[in-house]
């Protein structure tokens, strides 16, 4: 059973700029969680703190609590590294390890960690992630050549097989489909649903008619002016907030009226 | 469509991880430095260098162990790392502060208005007094001419090599600066002494020095040149371009000038990259102790070639005070360099495109 | 490609409308003189190009032949002869010791310098805060414009003097290995100017250079790549392991390449920092060594009018150079070849 994470009271800073302000949400397990939002409302920045990646930027800090079934991500004794093994992640533009195969990016997580294993073990963790990412078929003949040599939506599945490969329990999902074409985007949005029963997902996406079609639930966050922070406006069943939202704000942004 | 998602294996998952406290660092910083200390009592070392580098090593050997036993070897891994780029950050800068430190207090007793402004003329090595005034004239004569034909000829060649370079010539060109840039400063001093001192005839003289500046600082200037220029943005000569105006008219009006700080500041690096060199102008300019403001004839002095002489590697013999004399032109060698070098960058960093 | 740039002048020049300079009398108005402008220019800088290319054949023609004499009136071996006398009747010189110290104290400089200014790079690069990475990233940058002679002199007045005892601690208890062992010292003060000594004023001379085209590198290295690994759980150093040195790892090839060029042709500091010997000596704590570029500047002096000393030197100084030019050339090969197929 996939884990449920509870954000609570959550503030995101870059330096002084507080990016993101006073977050509550919780993301129930085995669901697909959309965030949607105009651009610089904070969405990516709230789900870089999911996994503590937003503290390795530059002045990047956060105040509040995320709590992975109940235990806190920023607590004292945790370890930043083992969370980002925990909670994996899928970038925006798909990031394959340049100077590795496709083989050795699947097992990168563990080749990192400098985790040793035994053929017959990585052979079949690279094929189950490659099936699960449904790029197996795909790439089966030519494990061994670059990962930069696939077509853009082929290297963002390799990315999914990467981050799945460490067997994490939630994937973030940083508009993944962004810089493919649409029949990319197809592939990963129909393998995002079939990943939904094993994996908590968060996927931050710009386009409203994707979170429509993956998510289950979705969460509108919106920025009052340039310089203000990012706050979460409203959150719920996807259906809901497409047809009935409470607020004004966003029944304008799924109605195409701003952003 | 069978989604199956094997679960390829079962770890028990742990978020939270044993850590050395925060004081870790510095509690073994604190045992290293007093473990080297009693070393250096009981064992005589006499100098600070074998006691600082076993206190690093004892530091690292100590928290690396310490690591493993707690945090395990990934996080020992990933402190060692850090210590040793530390060290090495430390290695690379006490050279820097020694030297500078070093040169101070060895040249400024040998400073002083009358060391400025006195040539060593008449002064021999058993004497006090003489100065570098002499020296200080050569060396901004001859630096100067050749920073007068360097930086043209390579501000042009960048210009060439950004704007029309296509093909293999300026292919040729742009490798050539490349290897040029590593040539040894003795190989142009010997080309320039074969070429023109062997084939005019002629005894050294202060420009021939020049002319193996002008070999060694080339590179350097177009290629911090040609990184200038090739930072200004293409849109800014399309706009230029779409306005019909001729492309030589766009480079001198649009790209130079915005290019200009970048460009002052690379010839500056350069100048003060070359006003040190001192084996060519012992090929080339000879020495003189008295003050020859003629750069196109006769011995010259220079900065570099009085300290080597005063060192006593011309004539052989020091003298009781040639010595002092050395590191008191050395500082004020090394002050001029550091002065154009400092204004160079502080140029760059008021004006910069990355200062904000 | 020069099909649409020889077009597009013709196209200018040629009268739009039927009638000439009719509806538009501007566009003939400017461009010849803009091209005649443009043609100038372009001779000019061109020209300035041409220099560059001139002066390195000139460098290598004119040493060839004013190395030729020497090599007829050597009696010595050229690669065999460890001696230095073209002043001697018949003249007997060879390259083999200076070659031997140019060799090993420059393999010395690169051993101990590459590693400290990779270590430089990354830790101004990936580890220090943006502010102090700036200050010592000046500070580093600031000791490449240091004068070769102030190092020398600082070699030889302070460091040398200073490190007698590691010379004689590294003699004592190392000694098992010849390299390090010294057969005459046998008190500290013996200790001195070796080839030892030499390599580590070498390895300080070329870190600033190397640690900035290495920290280039390691700038340059995408960030898509870090939050990949970091995505993953990689600590720092896994992050610099996985991502950036593997990236640079042709950078740093070629910055070594480069400082074992500067560390080749360096003459002042050496020249300063050894103690001539004209020997092939293994033990490299021992008193003595050259290098071909210390041996040009401490013989030019005593060359004199002899032009056998004098073709000697111009024949070392030929050596030297293509032999920079061989290893400065690999630098910028490895970069280039890097670049085609990335």
């Amino acid at each position: 059973m996939p884990p449920r994470i509870d954000v609570h009271n959550l503030d995101a800073y870059y330096g002084d700029f507080r990016a993101v302000e006073g977050v509550t949400i919780s993301v129930e397990p085995g669901e697909v969680t959309a965030l949607i939002g105009p651009s610089g409302c904070g969405k990516s920045t709230f789900l870089r703190t999911i996994n503590r990646m937003h503290e390795v930027t530059p002045g990047g800090r956060v105040q509040g609590s995320v709590r992975l079934d109940g235990q806190d991500l920023y607590g004292r004794d945790i370890d930043p590294t083992a969370v980002r093994r925990t909670i994996g992640m899928v970038f925006q533009r798909p990031n394959p390890f340049p100077t590795m195969s496709i083989y050795d990016n699947v097992i990168a997580g563990d080749k990192i960690a400098g985790i040793k294993r035994r053929k017959a073990v990585f052979d079949d963790i690279v094929e189950s992630s490659l099936r699960a990412a449904n790029l197996w078929p795909e790439v089966a003949h030519r494990l061994h050549k670059t990962g930069a040599s696939l077509s853009g939506g082929q290297q963002q599945r390799l990315c999914i097989a990467r981050a799945i490969a460490v067997q994490p329990a939630v994937l973030l999902m940083d508009e993944p489909c962004s810089a493919l074409d649409p029949i990319s985007t197809l592939a990963v949005e129909s393998l995002i649903t079939q990943l939904k029963s094993d994996y908590t997902i968060v996927i931050v996406t710009h386009n409203m008619q994707q979170a429509a079609r993956v998510s289950d639930r979705t969460a509108f966050f919106t920025v009052a002016d340039q310089g203000m922070p990012g706050r979460l406006v409203e959150h719920g069943p996807t259906a809901e907030i497409f047809t009935a939202a409470t607020h004004q704000a966003t029944r304008d942004y799924v109605g195409g009226r701003f952003g | 469509m069978t989604a199956v998602i094997p679960i390829l294996r079962t770890e028990r998952r742990t978020l939270s991880a044993k850590r050395l406290p925060r004081s870790a660092p510095g509690v073994a910083g604190l045992t290293a430095v007093a473990a080297a200390l009693t070393a250096r009592g009981t064992l005589h070392w006499t100098g600070w260098f074998t006691a600082g580098f076993a206190a690093a090593l004892v530091h690292l050997l100590l928290l690396g162990a310490w690591s493993v036993a707690v945090e395990g070897r990934r996080r020992a891994t990933d402190r060692v790392a850090g210590i040793l780029v530390g060290a090495c950050l430390v290695a690379a800068s006490i050279p820097l502060v020694m030297i500078l430190g070093y040169i101070a207090v060895k040249g400024a007793p040998a400073l002083s208005p009358t060391f400025l402004t006195h040539s060593m003329n008449g002064v021999t090595g058993a004497q006090a007094g003489g100065g570098v005034y002499h020296a200080l004239i050569g060396t901004l004569e001859q630096v100067g001419i050749a920073a007068a034909v360097a930086l043209p000829i390579g501000i042009l060649t960048a210009i060439y090599l950004v704007e029309f370079g296509r093909g293999a010539f300026s292919r040729g060109v742009a490798f050539f600066v490349d290897v040029m840039n590593g040539v040894p400063s003795i190989v142009a001093g010997l080309f320039v002494f074969t070429f023109l001192l062997l084939g005019l005839g002629v005894r050294p003289f202060g420009a021939a020095g020049s002319v193996a500046l002008v070999v060694l600082m080339l590179p350097i200037v177009i290629r911090s040149a040609e990184e200038m220029i090739r930072l200004i943005p293409h849109e800014l000569r399309e706009a230029s371009d779409a306005l019909g105006v001729p492309r030589w008219r766009t480079i001198v009006k649009v790209v130079l000038p915005t290019a200009l700080s970048g460009l002052v500041t690379g010839c500056l690096l350069a100048i003060s990259r070359v006003a040190g060199e001192t084996a060519p102008l012992i090929l080339l300019v000879g020495y003189s102790a008295r003050i020859n403001p003629d750069p196109l004839s006769g011995d010259q002095a220079s900065l570099p070639v009085m300290i080597w002489d005063q060192l006593g590697k011309r004539s052989g013999d020091a003298g009781a005070f040639g010595e002092t004399r050395a590191w008191g032109a050395a500082l004020v060698l090394i002050l001029l360099v550091l002065a154009v070098n400092l204004a160079a960058r502080l140029l760059a960093r008021l004006t910069g495109p990355r200062s904000r | 490609m020069t099909k649409i740039v020889t077009k597009a002048p013709s196209g200018r020049r040629a009268p739009l409308g039927p009638a000439a300079g009719g509806a538009f009398p501007g566009i003939r108005a400017l461009p010849g003189a803009g091209r005649f402008g443009d043609r100038v220019f372009r001779t000019l800088t061109a020209g300035s190009g041409a220099f560059v290319l001139v002066t390195m054949v000139a460098i290598g023609g004119y040493l060839a032949v004013a190395a030729w004499p020497a090599l007829h009136a050597n009696s010595g071996n050229l690669f065999t002869t460890q001696v230095w006398r073209p002043q001697a009747d018949p003249p007997v010189f060879g390259m083999a010791a200076i070659a031997f110290g140019t060799v090993v104290s420059s393999l010395i400089a690169v051993a101990i310098g590459v590693p400290v200014a990779v270590g430089v790079a990354l830790g101004v690069s990936q580890y220090l805060p943006r502010r102090w990475a700036s200050v010592i990233g000046g500070l580093i940058d600031l000791l490449a414009a240091v004068p070769s002679l102030v190092f020398g002199m600082w070699g030889l007045y302070y460091l040398i003097p200073h490190t007698r005892g590691f010379q004689q601690w590294l003699s004592t208890y190392l000694g098992w290995i010849p390299i390090f062992r010294n057969r005459t010292a046998t008190v500290a003060g013996q200790y001195g100017q070796s080839l030892l000594m030499a390599g580590i004023v070498l390895a300080i001379m070329i870190i600033p250079i190397v640690a900035s085209i290495c920290r280039e590198v390691f700038a340059r290295t995408p960030g898509a790549t870090i939050d990949a690994a970091l995505a993953l759980g990689a600590t720092r150093w896994e992050v610099i392991r996985s991502a950036v040195l593997p990236f640079g790892r042709s950078g740093i090839a070629s910055a070594a390449m480069l400082g074992l060029g500067r560390a080749l042709g360096e003459t002042i500091a050496v020249a300063l920092v050894l103690s001539s010997g004209f020997v092939i000596n293994w033990h490299l704590t021992e008193l003595g060594g050259d290098t071909v570029a210390s041996t040009i500047v401490l013989k030019f002096g005593e060359a004199g009018s002899s032009p056998v000393a004098i073709a000697a030197l111009m024949l070392a100084g030929l050596c030297l150079f293509a032999v920079t030019l061989v290893v400065n050339a690999t630098a910028r090969l490895i970069v280039a070849r890097k670049a085609v197929t990335s």
